[in-house]
């Protein structure tokens, strides 16, 4: 457990020091929100319907370009090495570093989405049902990126591969992360059997990512 | 599984593999003709669709093949995984492209069909969408076969890509069906029995079995490329050591 919460502490820490990592990808969240904004144009009644859509879809790529700071660094330097030869059982370090991605990379854009949703005049009933919609499912995210992410780790500029294996099998969450957001962005009050599959989704992915990245972890080891 | 452990050895596989893929071929050709001859002048028109129903001959098998061939690779990712079957992992690699194939088959059929019926090339409906997801996943796993050089850790990794889109498939087909539905339900696997009359029934099956059977000799005719491709990699490498060992001597 010890090691568990080292590595989360380690790769957070990495995460926020300068060229770590978290305010490049926070930015890029905001550039793709501005970018989407303008091809859309100034029309507010239109922005406000695909305001949470959108900040989805930001969300997801930003989560994208980040994956392969998961493991890169670390297998570069060889401290990778280390984590797969000290640890009892290298499937939770995988989900250590899952969750670091997490915290470093996903939780910042989190925080960041009000104010976004505001410039993008989301309806005020759709703040806490899209904050909610990504506090569920962005970890499915990083679980299911950290698979691709340990998958092409021995191969050197990996990110487009990444993002063309990992890109598909967003797409549940996707879904179900923006019926909800849209759901309750609409007045709907039922948004929540959406949540609940996002839900489901985020804690299968929980299981899948450990299992599948240490495997192609160890495979590209050895 | 005995079989499958005699199979492992290329030679045997050959002795095999050689007479059967222009058996299976040939039973191919005679079942898509039939096929195809049902299909076009002994089936009836719908009624509601008109001709263009005969697509559906074509484009319904694609999409099964499309669904059967990631089933193949996935379960020859699987036992290149567990026992470590040389020729599950070859099975694997070949099988992708083929599935793609007919991915893009049924894709296209079925873009062909949706312009006089629903009045467009396209529509996100749950089923072009789920088709469409399959796709890329298709071409990821091909892509990470491209982009790895060592052929041992590239049949690990891409079973790896493999065995998670496959887990993944129900879940991405459930979403997209909860997203958006307008293709028509299942209507020949189903309970209480199929909904379209036997005179149509007739040719989708043959079209069926005569893909399923095609798909079998090309399966065959791609492991045998691959096989000699690679021992053909061998023999060159062996002589290109043979030569510059003679050069430095």
């Amino acid at each position: 457990m010890n090691g568990f919460l080292a590595i989360i502490s380690r790769d957070v820490a990495l995460g926020f020091k300068a060229g770590g990592g978290t305010v490049q990808t926070a930015l890029f969240f905001a550039l793709t929100a501005l970018v989407f904004a303008i091809a859309v144009g100034p029309d507010t009644a239109l922005l406000s319907r695909i305001a949470a859509p959108t900040l989805w879809a930001a969300a997801l790529l930003s989560a994208l370009v980040s994956l392969d700071r998961i493991f890169q660094a670390d297998f570069e330097d060889g401290s990778l090495d280390v984590i797969v030869e000290t640890a009892d059982l290298l499937e939770g370090r995988v989900l250590a570093k899952a969750i670091a991605h997490w915290i470093a990379a996903c939780l910042p854009l989190i925080l960041a989405t009000p104010v976004l949703a505001l410039l993008l005049s989301l309806p005020a009933q759709g703040y806490w049902p899209l904050v909610l919609s990504l506090l569920v499912g962005t970890p499915a995210l990083s679980f299911i990126g950290a698979i691709s992410a340990a998958v092409t780790l021995s191969l050197r500029r990996a990110g487009v591969l990444i993002a063309i294996l990992t890109a598909p099998l967003y797409a549940p969450a996707l879904i179900f992360g923006v019926a909800a957001a849209n759901a309750g962005a609409s007045g709907a009050p039922n948004f929540i059997p959406s949540l609940l599959f996002l839900g489901a989704g985020t804690l299968f992915s929980m299981i899948l990512a450990p299992l599948a990245g240490a495997a192609a972890i160890r495979f590209n080891m050895s | 599984m005995g079989v499958f452990y005699e199979l492992a050895n290329p030679e045997r596989f050959e002795r095999i593999a050689k007479p059967l893929q222009p058996a299976l071929t040939a039973i191919a050709v005679l079942l898509g003709g039939a096929g195809l001859y049902y299909a076009l002048f002994n089936s009836p028109a719908d009624y509601q669709q008109g001709d263009t129903v005969r697509i559906m001959y074509v484009h319904v098998p694609a999409a099964w093949m499309a669904l059967f061939c990631y089933s193949v690779m996935a379960f020859s990712s699987a036992a290149g995984f567990i026992w470590k079957h040389p020729l599950a992992d070859v099975s694997a690699k070949v099988t992708a492209p083929i599935g793609a194939v007919f991915t893009a088959l049924a894709l296209f059929t079925g873009s062909l069909w949706g312009k006089p019926m629903w009045g467009a090339w396209w529509a996100w409906d749950a089923r072009l969408t789920s088709v469409l997801i399959l796709f890329f996943l298709y071409l990821g796993y091909i892509a990470i076969w491209e982009s790895i050089d060592d052929k041992a850790r590239a049949a690990r990794l891409a079973a790896i890509v493999a065995i998670v889109g496959f887990v993944n498939i129900p879940i991405i087909k459930f979403s997209v069906d909860w997203w958006n539905s307008l293709h028509q339900p299942a209507s020949v696997f189903r309970d209480g029995g199929p909904t379209i009359d036997g005179s149509m029934l007739r040719p989708l099956f043959l079209m069926g079995a005569a893909y399923m059977i095609g798909f079998g000799a090309m399966l065959i005719a791609a492991i045998r490329n691959e096989l000699m491709a690679r021992r053909l990699q061998r023999l060159s490498e062996v002589a290109g050591r043979k030569a510059s060992t003679v050069n430095v001597e």
